[in-house]
């Protein structure tokens, strides 16, 4: 059941004065580095003035703003000669940030995706597919390595070309995927296609994550598949998968704090907020050695889940992601997360699996039309039902984002789905 | 007998019937009739057509949401009041009207009145019983339309 049973399941002072430890050598190495070196002296701070975790709060947040601008070594604490690999982000706004490893901290890591997949019932026996690009993206190497040391066949399947997939699952009898929710939705119309049935595998459990998504969006897949869908949250600057994930309770994903500081910001004041509330996930790496990372601002809306967790793992479990604190859309004053409109689409019976929200410009006024797919077994050849969806939509995106959006009916399967993230916001809005 | 119709969900734009009709003439697929009704941004286009399972096979192939609904084809004498006596009947039967159109056949004598109604069963029941003659879609594949563009 548990991977590292000792630390999966100290006790909370144990784990306090362990993550204590670790931070001390952390800002001894951080201070080694330009970017906190500059920083330190800066603020007046000697690396042994962090005597309690609450000194921590000395440090300014690190926004990604400053990997790119200290690209690419400014936050190496190591000599390059020390440095074994590195991995970038998947952003696509502006120069990637790119993350230096030692071959400390690819065992670290490795442990970590180890502990995450043991935890969800991944054991030797299982046959593990990984369905994520492999290179400079990390949710390929990360899951693979973490697999291996578990002693699974490892198939490093890649990412796209469904029709292999499907025919690698078949042949090697998979029983453990990872993949990303939009293609696992993709995949399931790949099986209707070649009219084979999606629940007709060995597959028992999947790992879904690298793009946020509804508790809803999960069943779905749970229900197309028959199996079990864990959520699984990293992001490269902090390894990548690993982070956090979630146990066989499916309620909130630990985040492990023996290897990261865990704090929720408000994003206005960047003050921490107590467990519970709302904000953004602020992480320190605990564990790092080429490139530590204090405080680091991750965009990604979350809150602690207050309480224990009957597992028994004491490391505190973060909500599913929320949204970004970048991917928000404001129309008309309104807050809106893509999130937000995914949730309440996957609960109206009759809409399909993919939507695009399209965010327009008239005059001064702003207009958010939802283009949504139509599920195939609702369409029944009467208009009038199709309109009653579509009034039904209307009415409940205008009940939780308080805008009457315009809701277009379309054609299952017509709505861009690239075989990797899902792009759900085109913006035409022109300042 | 009932008949089958083709409703294929199409967004309501320039090219949506040309995909359509693409497609069924590539396959030498024969359309009798037609109707589209329109909401805002969509709408459904209806078809009779010779072969209705191979027009489905085809449409579905290419991405399209289409359906097979069970419509009454009632055989009208093609004169005065030879609708009157049918929506009369159906009037005094309360079978509600969801959606109609038709077509007049070649002998110009009789048309094809294509109604959708809720509870196809029963309504064709009752107008048979009443002397209509319906078509299943096999006789509809037989019938030759009325060619307007002979005159």
């Amino acid at each position: 059941m548990y991977w590292e049973k000792d630390i999966e399941t100290m006790s909370r002072d144990n784990l306090a004065a362990l993550q204590l430890e670790h931070l001390r050598r952390t800002i001894v190495r951080a201070a080694k580095s330009f970017y906190y070196g500059e920083l330190f002296k800066k603020i007046g701070l000697a690396p042994e003035d962090v005597r309690s975790l609450a000194d921590l709060e000395k440090i300014p947040p690190t926004p990604k703003e400053a990997l790119r601008e200290h690209w690419p070594y400014g936050f190496v604490a190591v000599s390059r000669d020390e440095l074994v690999r590195l991995h970038s982000s998947s952003g696509t706004t502006g120069r990637a940030t790119v993350i230096f490893h030692t071959a400390g901290d690819l065992n670290e890591w490795t442990n970590l995706l180890s502990r995450c997949m043991y935890m969800s019932g991944m054991r030797k026996s299982d046959v593990f597919q990984n369905m994520m690009s492999y290179g400079l993206f990390t949710g390929g190497l990360g899951f693979h390595y973490g697999a291996e040391r578990i002693g699974a066949l490892v198939i490093p399947a890649g990412a796209g070309n469904s029709k292999r997939q499907i025919q690698l699952l078949k042949d090697f009898e998979t029983t453990v995927i990872h993949i990303i929710p939009s293609y696992a939705l993709h995949l399931s119309t790949v099986f209707e296609e070649l009219q084979m049935d999606p629940k007709d595998t060995r597959i028992r459990i999947a790992y879904v994550g690298a793009e946020p998504h509804s508790e809803k969006m999960r069943q779905k897949i749970e229900a197309i598949y028959g199996f079990k869908a864990y959520n699984s949250y990293g992001l490269s600057e902090m390894n990548g998968p690993g982070v956090a994930f979630e146990c066989p309770v499916q309620d909130g994903l630990h985040i492990w704090e023996d290897n990261f500081i865990v704090e929720i910001l408000d994003p206005a004041t960047l003050q921490p907020v107590p467990d519970g509330e709302e904000g953004e996930l602020a992480l320190t790496t605990l564990r790092r050695e080429g490139m530590p990372i204090l405080r680091y601002r991750t965009k990604d809306l979350t809150r602690i889940i207050p309480g224990d967790c009957p597992c028994g793992r004491t490391h505190r479990r973060i909500e599913r992601i929320k949204g970004r604190t970048d991917d928000m859309m404001i129309l008309k004053g309104v807050n809106i997360f893509p999130i937000q409109i995914e949730k309440k689409l996957m609960d109206i019976p009759g809409v399909g699996k993919n939507f695009l929200i399209i965010l327009d410009r008239e005059g001064f006024n702003d207009h958010m039309t939802v283009k949504v797919e139509v599920e195939r077994q609702f369409f029944d050849g009467d208009l009038k039902h199709l309109e009653q969806l579509r009034k039904r939509i209307v009415e409940e995106l205008r009940s939780d984002i308080l805008i009457t959006p315009k809701v277009d009916l379309v054609t299952p399967e017509s709505l861009p789905q690239s075989e990797g993230k899902a792009k759900r916001v085109i913006d035409n809005r022109k300042d | 007998m009932i008949a089958s119709q083709l409703s294929i969900f199409a967004e309501n734009k320039p090219g949506k019937l040309a995909a359509v009709t693409e497609i069924l003439a590539k396959r030498k697929i024969n359309i009798r009739a037609t109707a589209i009704s329109t909401s805002d941004t969509f709408g459904v286009i209806h078809l009779i057509v010779d072969d209705p399972e191979k027009a489905l096979a085809a449409l579905t192939k290419a991405g399209m949401l289409v359906k097979i609904r069970p419509v009454l084809a009632v055989l009208l004498d093609d004169r005065p009041g030879g609708l009157d006596k049918l929506a009369q009947l159906m009037a005094r039967e309360g079978i509600n009207v969801n959606n109609a159109y038709g077509f007049v056949l070649e002998n110009r004598v009789s048309a094809v009145f294509v109604v959708d109604v809720d509870d196809p069963e029963r309504a064709v029941k009752i107008i048979e019983k009443k002397g209509f003659k319906t078509l299943d879609a096999e006789a509809l594949a037989a019938v030759e339309p009325f060619h307007y563009m002979q005159y």
